[in-house]
């Protein structure tokens, strides 16, 4: 990892990208490390595409202001691909992660994606499907975030979604996104 | 033990106002204040705190049942943002002229019109000579300390005087960073208990709040006024050398970073001072001796301690998150004027205004700047003296 990781999220209003900016952040908490997570603020409506930012760091974070080169990309929507370009400002050896049930290959041409630039896929829609029982994809995006960043184990962000969620929800919908967060950690594949 | 947590600024001032747990908090909700008073309303609600909420029809009657509260003898808060603020601005008058130890979070947001609901610092420069003392935030963990702090300086013997603390709406207000809380038991002895002097309830000893004083008598008690603000410097690094003792953490009337060996200097508010920070280490690195200088306490103005602090420096740039209409500079720009105004060799000074209405304020802004700031000290000739940046023309 780099002094400071910084992470831009692309999804639509609903999705619950916001609070995974959350969680992340503060899984990436322990050790001593400083972390940011916000996300950019406009007229707030369900389905709008929107963005939502994490740094995490060994030194204080003084920033404040959008990622505009971002380490990694995550794209909890894959319509938003035809809407938007998700790579910009992207550093060439950005990673990408993208929602989407189709070969990673297929979306790293879709990307266009330097070859220096690593894509990968998850089709966290159907995992949260399964498990929640709602197109909520943000849990199986935590957790192959968690895989793919390598900064934070897949037992803290489990620990975090317990605290983040267990204020809020019955014991089902936790364990539905705990087993969420592990089948996105899980099932996350590289082209 | 301290708690480190990730919680916005929001959440980390309301966490603060709980520690404190005041006897009163009259509030009316304002985007982006909102989720802060709502917050302290569940703690208020769920027996967290003993303070009685008063929840009003708007700022002006919030500001108003703080008047009464404070007067009565409580520890009183409240908290707003920009209209609110603006509703409440003849009240606020009352409050410090009847030397009532207020303590109000301004979350910092535009004013309308046109409406807008994002981080800038008209609120606050507006209600700038209302008699409150006013602390300015960079993050969430300033804000969180500033809060605490507020309440030993307001209702301090010499003082008595309501304050102010100012934070970034949404840029610090609704963002998460890692913060430090202190120990409830911590800020409880900190703070220690509230008495007021003219407590209005005491009816052994009666008093008047707020009667008619003709020309006989109120520019003495407007003079009285103005002596107390003297005093205040003195109270804010006291209570900011007591706060380092249960925190570590430094504060003092302004901050600087990288000034002593610097030819050049940014001054700015909040936020912004952080992403400044980091494109003056970039410049650094390229030879370009820049340094920043960010107020804390902007109200009453240090105005010798800033002159001494940056009398050295070849040019400097004030960037303001605020415009000052037909004052042809903006407000920050002004007190750092007069800071060196006394000053017989004084650096070349010069105005930027940017972030209105949330504009992003981003590095390459702070390098513009700092790039214009080294060409300004190598030639002495400023091409413009107040212009706006990260703007269409």
């Amino acid at each position: 990892m780099s002094e400071t990781l910084e992470i831009r999220w692309h999804g639509r209003g609903g999705q619950g990208t916001v609070t995974a900016a959350k969680v992340f952040a503060d899984a990436c908490l322990s050790g001593g490390r400083h972390v940011q997570a916000f996300p950019e603020y406009g007229p707030e409506r369900s389905g709008a595409p929107l963005r939502a930012y994490n740094r995490v760091s060994s030194k204080e974070l003084r920033m404040h202001c959008p990622v505009l080169k971002p380490n990694i990309v995550v794209v909890v929507d894959a319509t938003l691909l035809d809407a938007i370009d998700v790579t910009e400002g992207s550093p060439d050896n950005a990673i990408f992660i993208v929602n989407s049930s189709k070969d990673p290959k297929e979306i790293r041409e879709k990307l266009k994606a330097k070859p220096s630039q690593k894509v990968f896929t998850v089709d966290a829609t159907k995992i949260a499907i399964e498990n929640i029982g709602r197109p909520l994809p943000n849990s199986p995006m935590v957790g192959v975030l968690s895989k793919v960043s390598a900064i934070v184990s897949l037992d803290s962000i489990l620990e975090d979604v317990k605290k983040s969620f267990g204020k809020k929800f019955s014991q089902k919908i936790i364990d539905g996104n705990i087993e969420a967060v592990k089948r996105g950690y899980e099932e996350v594949r590289e082209g | 033990m301290p708690k480190i947590v990730a919680v916005t600024g929001n959440e980390a001032v309301a966490e603060a106002l709980r520690q404190v747990n005041p006897d009163v908090c009259a509030a009316y909700p304002i985007t982006p204040q909102t989720d802060m008073m709502q917050r302290f309303a569940s703690f208020a609600n769920n027996g967290k705190v003993k303070t009685e909420m008063i929840l009003v029809e708007s700022e002006h009657s919030a500001m108003s049942a703080c008047v009464g509260a404070s007067a009565a003898g409580g520890r009183v808060i409240t908290a707003t943002s920009s209209q609110g603020l603006a509703l409440m601005w003849e009240v606020l008058f009352i409050a410090s002229g009847l030397r009532l130890p207020i303590v109000m979070p301004l979350v910092n947001r535009a004013l309308s019109a046109p409406l807008n609901i994002h981080g800038d610092h008209s609120d606050g420069m507006g209600a700038r000579d209302c008699g409150w003392i006013q602390l300015w935030s960079e993050n969430g963990q300033e804000a969180y300390d500033n809060a605490i702090q507020a309440f030993r300086i307001a209702e301090h013997m010499d003082i008595r005087l309501p304050v102010m603390t100012c934070l970034d709406g949404f840029i610090i207000s609704h963002s998460i960073e890692r913060i430090e809380y202190l120990d409830d038991d911590a800020v409880k002895n900190f703070v220690g208990e509230y008495k007021q002097l003219n407590p209005l309830l005491n009816i052994d000893k009666p008093v008047s709040y707020g009667p008619l004083i003709l020309p006989d008598y109120y520019m003495e008690y407007r003079r009285a006024q103005a002596e107390v603000m003297t005093k205040v410097n003195k109270v804010v690094r006291d209570v900011a050398k007591d706060f380092e003792k249960i925190s570590g953490r430094k504060y003092g009337l302004f901050e600087t970073y990288r000034l002593d060996d610097a030819e050049v200097g940014i001054v700015i508010l909040n936020s912004a001072a952080g992403t400044t920070k980091d494109a003056i280490d970039a410049l650094r690195d390229k030879g370009i001796k820049a340094g920043l200088l960010k107020p804390r306490l902007f109200r009453p103005f240090p105005y010798e301690e800033v002159g001494e602090a940056l009398k050295h420096l070849k040019a400097i740039c004030v960037l303001d998150r605020a415009d000052a209409f037909g004052a042809s500079y903006g407000p920050l720009f002004m007190e750092i004027a007069t800071s060196l105004y006394s000053h017989k060799d004084k650096p070349i000074l010069f105005n930027k205004i940017y972030g209105l209405g949330g504009r992003d304020y981003l590095p390459d802004h702070a390098e513009l700047v700092l790039n214009e700031l080294a060409e300004v000290a190598k030639t002495g000739k400023v091409k413009t003296f107040k212009e706006y940046i990260g703007v269409r023309e």
